[in-house]
């Protein structure tokens, strides 16, 4: 069989398009020190309602709409009782994430295997012409775009932005920052709120376009907790976490690929296998990092540091 | 503490239970309200499929037995302050550990020694599990949910490949799992019976040696100092990086039995599902207990009761059995809303 790098590559950007979504977002949250530990449920929660809504309505932005709204509804919990009320973050997160994935299952049941909308590819007149570079970068949905601007657009935002400066404040230090005039748990709340509206659009980039359809499993199960993952080796820096999604991207098209290759070998092994694979892989990296390995460019280029107040419930006197 | 201050915050707490209870149940009911369901139907239905008769109460008791051994262990873990998610992979491994000695040839062993040999395999298959997660962080720095998360993950390719591979069903290989393992090497069951009574005597008897263990002795202390302020035990010569492996090995070796359990008592086959989500909702239970071993029998028996009951609920009423998770996880999230608002209130 032959694989053409141009097809591989395209196929990488499309399938890590909602783990970017999720992971972005999850990075704004965790940046203000907030861990939202609910993206697993809230990813399948709002894959359900986005496809709900937009076969209800036959309207797609209805359905992104939607799911964004869920994702916001679901983080709105955490930012109440762990933000507001001072429980563990990491409690409610756990909680969050097996409600919200219970409520997809029970309130999606009802249209589990119906026909729905799909996102079409939607070419970028001229470029996608370009040899090489069309098919890989200008030949996807709007879902895979908006992907590709919220990458730069985020790490801008958190980097060299002044609204950035206060969200990586608060989530060092908000003691200084409450000193300083900026309310630490407003701009935690605002931030949580934000990160689970992409969350909600990463379900929705599932079950309208990347996984098109509703039934259980839906297909996105486990994305979530890999999205949380690579925001904690990624370095909680936006293009790590990105080089992370697209390197699960790979894993899981690799996994397509092998499939043809070894048709003897069950097909579940290799739906499966990228999960471990990516987690291990990041494992490593992080040992590496840990040990002598600091000598080593590309590891230094990969360490980054948590953000000093994460997962501490901020106290208001 | 005098008897007086004793009874007010025995009656705080029950007051606690009661809004949580009546939260819960409210946010339940007023979603199936809004989906037009009847909750007296839906309760109606769950009670007449589960609670008529024996054959259906021990139906409840085979979900509660994998599910309070899973409960016990994380205990162990909670106490020592580590988020142990990967009980799902300890569980699966103790049902391959097990596996491999019911699989073995032709043997003049005594069944009973095979099925000792293979919970006791059970045991060691889920420990060694669990101390693998524990390594990752000690050595590695890895925190224990991805390390437990991405050993879940490796659990589930292993048990698939065995099923698929080398373990398939003469044949063909399905999703069905193993084939099924000669009859006297299934747990005896009384005629009537959905639970071995085997099962549900290791079951309790895990949970008083938890309870002991953790209540009762100097290492359940230990453990719990280690939980509480690690840095402070270090101090009193408590190595807290050794009571975090050792909680994650007994409450690894816990699950395990779980898992081994269901491969002998339960499905007398090795499936992929043997898990069957028991760590996750142990994990549930545990914080809704509030990380306390004395409610943890009854809150698992409520779960058990509503996984039961919610099977028969698509047949029933068409409506999906998912809803047992919902009302369980409106259950956990209502009890941290109640100790959130009590907290804030007292501040």
């Amino acid at each position: 069989m032959e694989i053409s790098i141009a097809v591989l590559s395209a196929g990488i950007a499309a399938s890590a398009a909602p783990l970017l979504l999720a992971a972005l977002g999850e990075t704004l949250t965790e940046k203000a020190g907030i861990i939202n530990l609910s993206l697993d449920g809230t990813i399948l929660l709002s894959a359900m309602t986005g496809f709900v809504i937009a076969a209800r309505f036959d309207s797609l932005p209805a359905g992104f709409a939607a799911a964004a709204a869920t994702g916001m509804l679901s983080s709105l919990v955490l930012v109440i009782i762990s933000i507001y009320l001072g429980q563990s973050q990491v409690a409610v997160g756990f909680a969050l994430t097996f409600l919200c994935r219970d409520l997809a299952y029970f309130l999606g049941a009802p249209f589990a295997r119906t026909a729905g909308p799909q996102l079409s590819i939607s070419p970028i007149p001229l470029l996608a012409d370009l040899p090489f570079v069309g098919p890989i970068l200008f030949h996807h949905s709007l879902v895979v775009y908006s992907s590709f601007l919220a990458l730069p657009l985020a790490w801008f935002f958190i980097y060299h932005t002044p609204q950035g400066l206060i969200l990586r404040c608060v989530g060092e230090n908000p003691e200084g920052c409450w000193a300083r005039g900026i309310r630490p748990r407003i701009v935690q709340a605002a931030y949580t709120l934000i990160g689970g509206a992409l969350v909600g659009l990463a379900g929705a980039a599932f079950s309208l376009a990347i996984k098109p359809g509703w039934g259980r499993p839906q297909g996105c199960e486990g994305i979530g907790w890999i999205a949380l993952a690579l925001v904690i080796f990624g370095g909680w820096h936006p293009l790590r976490v990105a080089l992370g999604a697209y390197l699960f991207g790979f894993l899981q098209m690799l996994g397509i690929l092998l499939q043809d290759v070894f048709p003897t070998i069950p097909a579940q092994i290799f739906q499966v296998a990228p999960f471990p694979l990516m987690i291990f892989t990041l494992v490593l990296i992080h040992l590496g990092r840990n040990s002598k390995g600091k000598k080593l460019l590309l590891l230094r280029l990969l360490s980054g540091n948590a953000p000093g107040s994460l997962g501490k419930n901020y106290r208001q006197v | 503490m005098d008897s007086s201050a004793s009874v007010s915050r025995a009656g705080s707490t029950l007051l606690q239970v009661i809004g949580i209870m009546i939260l819960a149940a409210g946010a339940v009911c007023l979603l199936l309200i809004a989906l037009d369901f009847s909750p007296t139907a839906i309760v109606g239905a769950m009670f007449s499929g589960s609670l008529t008769s024996w054959l259906k109460f021990s139906q409840t008791l085979s979900i509660w037995v994998p599910l309070l051994l899973c409960s016990c262990g994380l205990l162990f873990t909670f106490q020592a302050g580590l988020w142990n998610i990967g009980v799902e992979g300890q569980v699966v491994m103790g049902a391959i550990a097990a596996t491999i000695l019911l699989r073995l040839p032709e043997t003049t062993l005594p069944p009973t020694l095979i099925l000792i040999g293979s919970l006791t395999a059970a045991c060691i298959g889920g420990s060694l599990w669990g101390i693998l997660a524990g390594l990752l962080k000690n050595r590695g720095g890895v925190n224990e949910i991805f390390g437990g998360l991405g050993l879940n993950f490796v659990a589930q390719g292993i048990i698939l490949y065995l099923i698929f591979g080398p373990w398939k069903r003469a044949g063909i290989a399905s999703m069905s799992g193993t084939d099924i393992f000669a009859r006297d090497l299934w747990l005896s069951m009384p005629a009537g019976w959905r639970v071995a009574p085997i099962a549900l005597i290791l079951a309790i008897s895990v949970f008083l040696f938890s309870l002991l263990l953790l209540n009762r002795t100097r290492f359940g202390l230990r453990v719990k100092a280690v939980g509480i302020n690690a840095r402070a035990a270090q101090l009193f010569h408590i190595r807290p990086e050794r009571y975090g492996l050792l909680a994650i090995l007994i409450g690894g070796g816990m699950a395990g039995l779980a898992g081994g359990l269901q491969v002998i008592g339960v499905y007398h086959r090795l499936i992929p599902a043997v898990s069957s989500g028991y760590g996750y909702l142990g994990l549930l239970v545990v914080m809704l207990a509030g990380y306390k071993a004395l409610p943890v029998p009854l809150i698992t028996l409520f779960f058990a009761w509503l996984a039961a009951g919610s099977i028969q609920l698509p047949i029933m009423l068409q409506i999906d059995s998912s809803l047992s998770g919902v009302i369980q996880g409106a259950c956990v999230l209502s009890a941290l809303l109640v100790h959130g608002l009590r907290s804030v209130r007292q501040r």
